[in-house]
């Protein structure tokens, strides 16, 4: 594992065009190193574009991102970052086992320590006893846990997950929420996107997004104090009407007229 | 680029193939058909024996274009390629592991086709056998090399399919198969200086007439290597990290 005191990721005036929209028009977020945060905000607000940019496969317009003290993307960086697209990208003919450890031999894992990584991977995932399966014999939950494990299986200091609780049941949601905790327990940064409010609480940092900019930047406690409300997705509603409210009362100011 | 690397995913691609019975079935017996079918339409004339030997060299890069291309644009599609790209595979590691892992198809291909033309059909050359069996190998991986670079430009299956009349046809028409390469139109003898099919096709004619071919047929297999690793550098860079 990388050692960085700094740091998990600095973005600094990111922009992003993803065909003819500005999904993000300008951008600064710090992550901080060792604890889960939570990416959360409604489909479209640009969660996946800050992950991408955050593995160094989306084309950027302009600004910069710092991964563990080095540019997004950089060879150095290449397994200490480990990456879960929503959908899950594993080999549909391969066997759960076989799947994994070659994600395993990408990231450099050979003999004794692959085999050691790959089962305890498994075991994190609760694939056990679906091990010599083909993924496209698997549930839809079942495939994305693989999809998981694909990234899991080397241990890298920066885990990017893009909803990776999405389509399971209460049991594995809870038992990978505290797999998340314990891995950054252990020093490794996560970034996990959601749009389940409910998961908010189980972060130790909310960035919340709305349409490519950041909304609110804090602890969980910190949200439900400034809102006032029950729950994370009630807080959250308040945050976007109050965000409404102030817009509709100033007109927009000048830097965002351009856009 | 990293041996392990390129040897992982070779392995990864071979195991793939393993689970999927009738693509198997399909490479080894489909160009035995043909060459059987076509041993039977020039039974009892010397035309086999002098077309045989070229389409040995035909098959392999026609079937390896089809299954390189369809795989590496599944790997695009499904998000697989973008992922590994992310870990320290690299795109060298990535083309050859594949480029290796068609190769060794073609080997189990070629065994099967020569030794079917041979004992079945009972195709007679003037050449080693052996010497067949490594232009069609050179000429599977050819195909490998080209899938990979025609993927590259294919955005949906239908395309990915197309290609091959599109990048294999030509070459088939102007590879001297149909009329010797000396006698086509001045101009089309140029093109087909420039495909590298005709290299094969050339190769695999003068091992059916000459008992010592190996020197002209290393010429040939030189110019075949230059195009493959022409065709996998030209596919290395369609392969990005970054995409919009």
């Amino acid at each position: 594992m990388m050692n960085n005191s700094g740091p998990a990721v600095a973005v600094s005036g990111l922009q992003v065009v993803r065909g003819k929209r500005r999904v993000i028009p300008k951008l600064d977020l710090v992550i901080p190193s060792g604890q889960v945060v939570g990416l959360l905000g409604p489909s479209g607000s640009g969660k996946s574009t800050l992950m991408r940019c955050i593995v160094g496969v989306q084309i950027i317009e302009a600004g910069s991102v710092t991964v563990l003290g080095h540019p997004a993307g950089s060879p150095v960086l290449r397994d200490e970052v480990g990456y879960v697209t929503q959908s899950p990208s594993v080999y549909a003919d391969l066997t759960v086992r076989d799947n994994v450890a070659y994600f395993g031999r990408a990231v450099g894992l050979r003999g004794q320590d692959l085999r050691d990584a790959v089962d305890r991977t498994l075991a994190e995932v609760d694939l056990v006893s679906h091990a010599d399966q083909l993924v496209q014999d698997l549930s839809g939950g079942q495939e994305s846990r693989v999809s998981l494990a694909a990234a899991l299986v080397g241990r890298p200091t920066l885990l990017v997950l893009d909803e990776p609780t999405v389509g399971l049941d209460p049991v594995l949601r809870r038992d990978l929420w505290a797999l998340f905790r314990r891995l950054a327990e252990r020093g490794h940064s996560l970034v996990v996107s959601s749009h389940v409010m409910d998961e908010a609480t189980r972060c130790d940092r909310l960035v919340l997004l709305r349409e490519g900019e950041v909304l609110a930047d804090l602890t969980p406690d910190e949200l439900l104090a400034r809102t006032g409300a029950p729950d994370a997705d009630a807080a959250f509603l308040a945050l976007i009407d109050a965000e409404a409210a102030r817009a509709a009362a100033s007109p927009a100011p000048s830097d965002r007229s351009a856009s | 680029m990293n041996a392990g690397l390129a040897t992982a995913t070779s392995g990864r691609v071979l195991r793939q193939v393993r689970t999927d019975h009738r693509t198997i079935a399909l490479i080894i017996v489909v160009p035995c058909v043909l060459l059987g079918l076509l041993a039977w339409i020039y039974d009892g004339t010397p035309v086999f024996d002098a077309i045989g030997p070229a389409l040995l060299g035909v098959f392999p890069m026609i079937v390896m274009f089809i299954v390189t291309s369809v795989a590496t644009l599944r790997e695009r599609q499904s998000g697989t390629l973008e992922r590994l790209l992310t870990t320290p595979m690299g795109k060298g590691d990535f083309m050859l592991g594949y480029a290796a892992a068609f190769g060794a198809l073609a080997v189990v291909q070629a065994l099967a086709t020569t030794g079917f033309a041979v004992w079945v059909c009972d195709l007679d050359v003037a050449g080693p056998l052996w010497l067949l069996i490594v232009v069609a190998v050179f000429d599977a991986v050819l195909g490998t090399a080209l899938g990979l670079l025609a993927s590259g430009f294919a955005r949906t299956e239908f395309q990915a399919v197309q290609f091959m009349p599109a990048f294999v046809l030509p070459q088939f028409l102007l590879c001297g198969l149909l009329i010797a390469r000396d006698q086509l139109p001045t101009v089309l003898e140029w093109v087909s200086d420039v495909l590298p099919l005709s290299y094969a096709v050339d190769a695999m004619k003068e091992i059916a007439r000459n008992p010592d071919p190996v020197t002209t047929v290393l010429t040939d297999l030189g110019i075949i290597a230059a195009f493959i690793a022409g065709a996998l550098a030209l596919g290395s860079l369609t392969l990005s990290r970054r995409s919009a």
